[in-house]
Formats: structure tokens, sequence, C-alpha cells
């Protein structure tokens, strides 16, 4: 372990050592966890300032033009001229509104993202609270979001935050599957819940070694982040920003700070868990963690510029007769391998064999499907024939 | 034992909503009355008027050039259209004879007018379809260098004003030629980089594809027409059926899709623009010398009559119906307004699909507000 | 077929009728207003006219002329136009052709809103541009062409719930 790489580290010990002159056992640990606190919400908001710049600028550049570049140097300091725009906005809550609860939800939406941060490792040893069911506890607290999403939209009293709600929990319901799916073949492979177990078992990235996986993971995150193409919740053009079409103000900037959060979140987490974490050579651990994430967020980011929605019965299809079963099958298979081939090198070749051919196996049952299908939908989408 | 009670089928309700009057898709100030059954729509109305200023009743107060202005702002996307078509109508009527040359410039500004209104069809279909903007501004960066050689020859890229009854109002400037040869270069690369970038995307194919059909016997009986028309399997497009200015002397094919869905649609707003591209460089290629102005349009004051005019606009057929008592200003004015009429048939487009559908069904009859409304 | 022989087919199908032909620069043919459904019918089954391109009206002096204009998409033409003239102006009322092209729904619409003519017959004949309400039909002459105050225009409104 390097000078630089294990630099926090040091850092922390040292104020450990210096605390423990003057405070009792229990002190130092009460403050250390503060500070722990501290950074996981600096992480956790740092990357939205930088997220809202990015977001645009990816998005203009995707689009042939400059995006923000008046404010500061390359438009850096669009964030903060965003957050005082938001902040001396009226703020209105809607006479239809459920009064209470519609104050409480924007308040709901960060807490699930901000206590995914605690259990992911952000470089060697650096990791909030080392849980023995780090995975489990993210997955579960992830798909607590949707709670503040039904009580925004339920609140509001308007008619596309309904719909929007019966959206969000069709999706959420779908996509849980999927990515406990994936997850699952890697906690096999990795043979623990924890966190830092499943980034020190990648040798070799589970990206390389269980594609299907790696992907599923990627796409059900992007559906439960509600991020485009999976952005029904939201659709602008038909149900005009859903759930938080009611609010104003600095409540809507915390489902807007939420959002910034959650695409931070499923960079950080397909990193933890398909890309090796902090794993890397030279550069420190959290640097590596960082540069990853941030491809993750990249690659989100220019989705949203590029592609479509997708409709929701075409989202749930997609959930429950592709992603599901192929999951399913995939985690057999590669149950099946490294029982038989062991986690080494040759399990690791052998199981992305495994994921190649089954991939060639599912696409050839769906050209073969479609050739005899006489939907025009089916044959376009497959055989490409328009 | 009664633990089990009796199986009860679920009661639904049906949700009725306002899509509008200000809404993100109907790009202006339009109302969808739908109502919903979950996602699927079960019914819809549309409700317009909100951007109704008068037009028709305007115009029987003022003097046939005068109109002009107006009739620019009937159909904001492609108001050189509008005046091809008015000044079609005044002209039949009063019986003046364009030159030759005005002709061509006619049908150059029409069909650059009509590329540029398929684009913003092509580019708003995909911010329909959720698409954050790309597309659409794509087609916008390109529009805008038509706006540059309009502005050029007319002092104003959207209300031009710039054609009469007897031709246009100046000739094309010194240097006109160069800039709109550069453009029509450039759009042909455009076409080609649109058209590989959209028409094969997935998801855009499963949104689209069996999305709104529209069976060309329900068009005709409903009076659509144009791209709409035409990508349900009609071949009819009047430049071809009832030749006005020069068309007849243009090579160029009418393109047609056969299944009428929006798919079919996209499809066919992007073969257009081929084809008004390709009539576009013939016209300038074989633009003659000459006046651009009928002198006997001076004073225009046409006879008693009525005549019915109507020119194959980008949205479809846009007719004029005009009574003169004699006078400097028209009797009565009458805007055949074509997105209005595409309308009558959106209710058996989109019943039984899904809400995300209805506005992308919308957005591919590619209808502007302040048409219907006039 | 030219219009002329569609004119003398009409003549032949409808003798007693009175329909005539009005010079201009459209082949016009003027009908009496009880017979414009069956008229339309026959135009569009045996003649061909399966395209009404135009629905309108005039406000003449004597009387309302509701225009029609026709096409037909498998034989290109000059557009026939029909002519209904209704002397009765206090109380216009025609038969609807919705029945025959479905593409006369918004038009008729248009013409009750603007004109104040009744079409019988029409499945949902509203007001389509205007409100409910809405003092006059504009495109009449008689209507006062002058600037009407907010307060005077919201006055005339429907109640919230109807609108």
């Amino acid at each position: 372990m390097g000078f630089l790489d294990a630099l926090p580290l040091t850092v922390m010990d040292w104020l450990r050592g210096l605390l423990g002159q003057g405070l009792p056992a229990w002190g130092v640990e009460l403050v250390v966890g503060l500070i722990k606190v501290v950074l996981i919400l600096v992480v956790a908001i740092l990357p939205v300032i930088v997220l809202t710049w990015l977001e645009r600028k990816v998005l203009a550049r995707g689009q042939d033009r400059f995006g923000p570049n008046l404010a500061g140097p390359y438009g850096l300091v669009v964030a903060f001229a965003d957050a005082i725009k938001i902040l001396t906005k009226e703020d209105i809550i809607p006479q239809a509104a459920d009064r209470q609860v519609f104050r409480f939800a924007p308040a709901l939406v960060l807490i699930p993202t901000l206590l995914v941060f605690t259990v992911v490792p952000m470089g060697r040893g650096m990791i909030a609270a080392d849980l023995n069911v780090g995975i489990l506890f993210a997955v579960a607290i992830g798909s607590l979001a949707v709670i503040a999403i039904i009580a925004a939209t339920w609140s509001s009293g308007n008619k596309y935050s309904l719909l929007s709600m019966f959206r969000s929990v069709a999706q959420l319901v779908s996509y849980e599957l999927p990515m406990a799916f994936s997850v699952l073949t890697v906690v096999l492979v990795s043979g623990g819940l924890s966190t830092v177990r499943i980034v020190e078992a990648q040798v070799i990235p589970f990206a390389l070694v269980m594609p299907i996986a790696a992907v599923t993971y990627f796409l059900a995150s992007l559906a439960e982040a509600n991020r485009s193409p999976f952005d029904l919740l939201l659709g602008e053009s038909e149900i005009v920003a859903g759930h938080n079409l009611e609010y104003s103000g600095m409540r809507f900037a915390m489902f807007y700070i939420g959002e910034y959060a959650h695409i931070f979140v499923i960079g950080a987490l397909t990193t933890t868990l398909f890309l090796g974490g902090y794993q890397g050579p030279i550069l420190p651990g959290y640097m590596w963690f960082l540069i990853k994430t941030m491809a993750v967020v990249y690659v989100v980011l220019w989705i949203r510029c590029t592609w479509p929605r997708m409709r929701i019965d075409q989202l749930l299809d997609f959930s429950w007769k592709l992603l599901v079963p192929l999951n399913l099958a995939n985690l057999m298979l590669v149950a099946l391998v490294f029982k038989l081939a062991g986690t080494g090198l040759l399990g690791s070749l052998l199981s992305l064999v495994v994921n190649v051919g089954l991939l060639v196996a599912v696409g050839t049952f769906l050209v073969r499907r479609a050739r005899s299908s006489t939907s025009r939908r089916t044959r376009a989408l497959v055989l490409g024939e328009v | 034992m009664a633990f089990i009670s009796e199986p009860r089928s679920l009661d639904t309700e049906t949700v009725t909503i306002n899509l509008g009057p200000h809404h993100p898709s109907t790009h202006g100030i339009f109302r969808l009355l739908a109502t919903l059954d979950g996602e699927t729509v079960v019914d819809v109305q549309p409700k317009m008027g909100y951007l109704h200023r008068g037009i028709e009743k305007i115009m029987e107060q003022r003097t046939y050039i005068q109109s002009i202005p107006l009739v620019d702002r009937l159909d904001y996307v492609c108001p050189l259209t509008n005046e091809h078509a008015f000044c079609h109508a005044v002209e039949k009527l009063a019986g003046l004879q364009v030159p030759e040359r005005a002709e061509y410039i006619r049908v150059i500004m029409a069909e650059l007018t009509r590329i540029m209104s398929h684009m913003l069809a092509v580019g708003f279909l995909w911010n329909e379809l959720g698409a954050t903007f790309t597309p659409m501004i794509y087609a916008y960066r390109q529009r805008e260098f038509i706006f540059d050689i309009f502005e050029m020859a007319t002092g104003a890229r959207m209300f031009t004003n710039y054609m009469r009854p007897g031709g246009v109002a100046v000739d094309l400037p010194e240097g006109w030629m160069d800039l709109a040869v550069k453009v029509t270069d450039n759009l042909e690369r455009f076409f080609d980089e649109f058209e590989t970038l959209t028409a094969e995307n997935e998801i855009f194919l499963a949104r689209t594809i069996d999305i709104g059909v529209l069976p060309a016997d329900l068009a005709i009986n409903c009076s659509l027409s144009g791209p709409v028309l035409r990508a349900s399997g009609v071949p009819y497009d009047v430049r071809v059926a009832e030749p006005y200015s020069v068309y007849d002397r243009f090579q160029w094919e009418v393109p047609t899709r056969p299944h009428g869905d929006t798919y079919d649609r996209y499809l066919q707003y992007l073969a257009e623009m081929r084809q008004s591209l390709s009539i576009v460089r013939q016209a300038m290629a074989a633009l003659p010398d000459g006046p651009v102005m009928d002198e006997k349009a001076r004073r225009l004051r046409p006879p008693k009559g009525e005549a019915y005019a109507r020119i194959e606009s980008p949205k479809g057929d846009l007719g004029f119906f005009i009574v003169s008592e004699g006078g400097a200003e028209p009797y009565r004015c009458r805007v055949r307004s074509t997105a209005q009429i595409n309308l009558t048939a959106l209710r058996q487009m989109v019943i039984g699909h899904t809400l995300q559908d209805l506005v992308v069904i919308f957005g591919s009859l590619n209808c502007t507000v302040a048409d219907i409304d006039r | 077929m030219s219009h002329q022989a569609t004119l003398d087919t009409l003549l032949t199908r409808f003798p007693e009728a009175g329909i005539e032909r009005q010079e201009g620069l459209d082949f016009t043919i003027v009908l009496p207003s009880s017979l414009i459904v069956d008229a339309c019918r026959t135009l569009r089954d045996d003649l061909g006219f399966d395209f009404l391109s135009n629905l309108t009206a005039v406000d003449r002096p004597d009387a309302f002329e509701v225009v029609y204009h026709l096409y037909s998409l498998s034989n290109p033409a000059p557009p026939l136009a029909l002519k209904v003239r209704l002397a009765d102006k206090a109380d216009p009322r025609l038969a609807s052709v919705t029945s025959v092209w479905e593409g006369a729904n918004l038009q008729e619409r248009e013409v009750y809103d603007l004109f104040g003519i009744v079409f019988e017959g029409h499945p949902k004949l509203e007001r389509i541009l205007l409100w409910e309400g809405f003092p006059g039909h504009p495109l009449r002459k008689d209507f006062i062409n002058r600037i009407y105050s907010f307060e005077e225009m919201r006055a005339t409104l429907p109640p919230e719930t109807e609108r």
C-alpha cells in the first residue's frame, strides 16, 4: 500500500491518536463517527454540484452546442447560480395538496441515497461501515427511494403525478428483481455480502467475468434512478415531470439533488460490484474509484442525450420477459461454472464463455422466433426489416 | 367457510386529464381532453381556439397585400407556403400572370420551407418520444441555415412577407445563389446523418411501429392530406394532381409509405425532404432571368367572383377560398387549415393506445396550433 | 369524368330539384338545401368525389351560402364547388354531411361557431374556436368588429367547471 493510497487512513489514525489523548475511547469513536458522517455528506453532495454542470456540458456536446460557458471558467459556477435561483423561488403548496406529506416528501428523497454511501468502499479501507451484509443493505435501502416518490406524487393532488406514481411503482417492482439476481450472481462468486469482500474478490473485474449481470445491473439501476431511457416517471412530454410537477423552490431542489446523488450512487455501486472498485495500478485506490464512478456516470448522461423514452408496457416486458429469465439462467450457469472450475482464472474465463454462449443462444432464439412472427414491430426490432 | 369472500371484479375508474392548454407536447396553446383507463386512452377530444386571432375576419378589412403578413402568421412554421397559397388564390381570382422568374423563386422558397417544416416535424417527434432535445437541436441547427438564405432574400427570418399576388416583392439579391448552393449542399449531408442517426434506433422502432395506424380509407374520408395521407399509401400530392406554379417542369416522385403508422409518417417526412431538395436544385439550375412581378398587380382590385385554390403546403392541402365583390378587400376569405382538418381522425387513431403514444401520434400529425386556430 | 358530366348525372338523378350551374372561376353547382346529403352521397359513391377539401360559408346580404369544395383523388381535376343558399337568415339550418365525409366534422363545427348555421345531424355540434356563450357569430357581416374589453368578455364565459 503506497503512501498516497493510505494517506486518508493515516490522517484518520493521527486524528484518532490526537483525540485519544483527551477523550475516552467512546468519545473518540463518537467524534470519528461524526467526521465520517460529514465526509459522506460531502462525498454525496459534492458530485451533485459537479454533475449539474457535467450533465449540461455532456448534453450540450451531444447536441452540438456549447452548454454553460459564461458563469465562471467553462461555466463551472453554473451550479451555484442554479442554487441561488432555486433558493429565491417562491415555495408554492397547491390547495389540493396533502400539506404535511407534501412538505415531508422532499426530505425523504435524499435519505436512502445518502445511506447507500455508508457501505461503498471508496478506497482501500475507506468505508464508513463495513457491514457484513453490505450489499444487501445497499439494495434494500436503494429501493426505499420510491417511498419518497409515492409520498410526493400522492400528496401533490395532481392527476399527472398520480400517473407518475402508477408508473414508478410498476417500474420499481419490475426492476428490483433483475437487479437482485445480478447482485446475487456477484455475491455467489465473491462468497460474501460485504462490499469490501466483493471488491477484493475482483482480481478480474466482474464486468468481464459476467457481462450479462453487469449490464443488467446497470440497466436496472437506471430504471431505479428513473434515468433515461427509463424516465417514465418524469415523462416531460406526457406527464410533465410527474412526481415533482407541483414542487417549486427548495423543495424542488431536493428532488434535483436526489436525482444527481442517485446517479452518483449508480456509478459507485456499479464500480463496486462490477468494475473492481478501488483496485487499479499506479494511482491510489480512491482515485481509481472516482475515475471508474465518473466513467459510469458519463455513460448515464450519454444515454440521456441519445435515447428516447421507452413505453411503460415495453419497459415492464423488457424486465419480466427478458432480463429476469436471462439473469436466472445466468445465475445458475455461473454458479455451476464456479463450483466446477473454482474461482480462479479458469473459472472466470469459463464464466465469460458461458455468458457469451447464453447471449448467443438467447439471440438465436429471438431471431428464430421473430422470423416466424407476423408482428411488424418484432421483425423490425430483431431482424431490422422496416 | 366464509374466510374467502366471493371473487369480485376489480372496480376501476377512468381518469380524465387535460393535456394542455399549457403542455410541452402541444407546441402552443391547445388542449387534448383525454380519458384514461390506467395508461390506456379510451377517449380524446381536441379542444381548440385558445390561439384564435380571427384572421379571416381581419382579412375582410385589409387589402390583399396587407393580408400577406397575416397569412404568414397562420402557420408560423412555414410562412412562405402560406403566402404562396394565398397569392395563388388571389391570382386565380384576379387573372394575374406570374412572371417565369418569380414562379421559380416561389418554388425554391416553398420547397425550402417544406424542408424546414418537415425538419421540425421529425425533430419534435423525438422530443415527444422523450429524447432530450438532441435530434430536435440537430434539426434546428440546419433550419437556421435555411433561415439565413430566407433572411438574405426577404429581409426576415420567419415572417417573410415576400410573395405578392402577381410575383414576389423583390428579386433575389446578389450572392444569394452562392449561399443557397452552399446551404443545399449541406442539407444532403444532414439528411443522411439524421436518417442513419435516428431511423433505426431500437427504442424508436418499438415506440412508433404500429402506433396510431391510419387506414387509407379513413384518411380520405376524414379529408386528411399531405404527408399524413401519403404515409397511409395514397399517392396524392396537389403538386402532381393539380399542378400549379411550375411544378410540372421538374423531375421528382411522390413518395408514399404503405402502413400509415407513426413510423411510416416519420419516414415519409424524411423522404419528402429529399424530394424537395431535388426540386430546389432543379429550380435553382433552371432559374430564368426576367421581371419578378406582374405589372397589372400593382393596383389590385380583383373582379367580382369567387375562387378556391390550394397548394401542397408542408402539412397538406392549404386552400384559400376568396370571395371578391370587386373591392380592394376580399368580401370573404376562408383558410382551409390543414392542421385543423388533419385532427379529424385523431380520435380514431389514438383510442386503445397509451398516454405516451397519444402525444407521439399527435406529434406525428405535425400540427401547428396557430394554424388550427387561425 | 368532366364536371359537366357530373352536373348532368345529378340533373338526371334529381330532376325536379332545381339544380343549376353558377357561372364563375370554379365549376359551381347550386343545390337546394333539402338535397344536400343525398346529392353528396351520390357524388361520393357514384361519381368518385371522395375528398371533401373545404367546407365554409359566406354571409351574403340576402342569404347564407354554404360552399363545399370537392375533389376526386383518383381523377385529378379542378375543384367542384357545391353551393347551398340558406335564405332564412334568422334561423339558418342545413343537414350535416358528416355521414358522407367525416372530414366535414370540424369544418361544420367551425361554420356553426363563426356563422351560426346549425347543421342538423352533426354528431357533436359545439362551438369550436370560441367558447359557449360568446355573443354573436364573428364572421357574419352584422358582427361589430370592435375592441371588446376583458371584463365584458369574461362575463360571457361558462362556469369554470364546464370549460
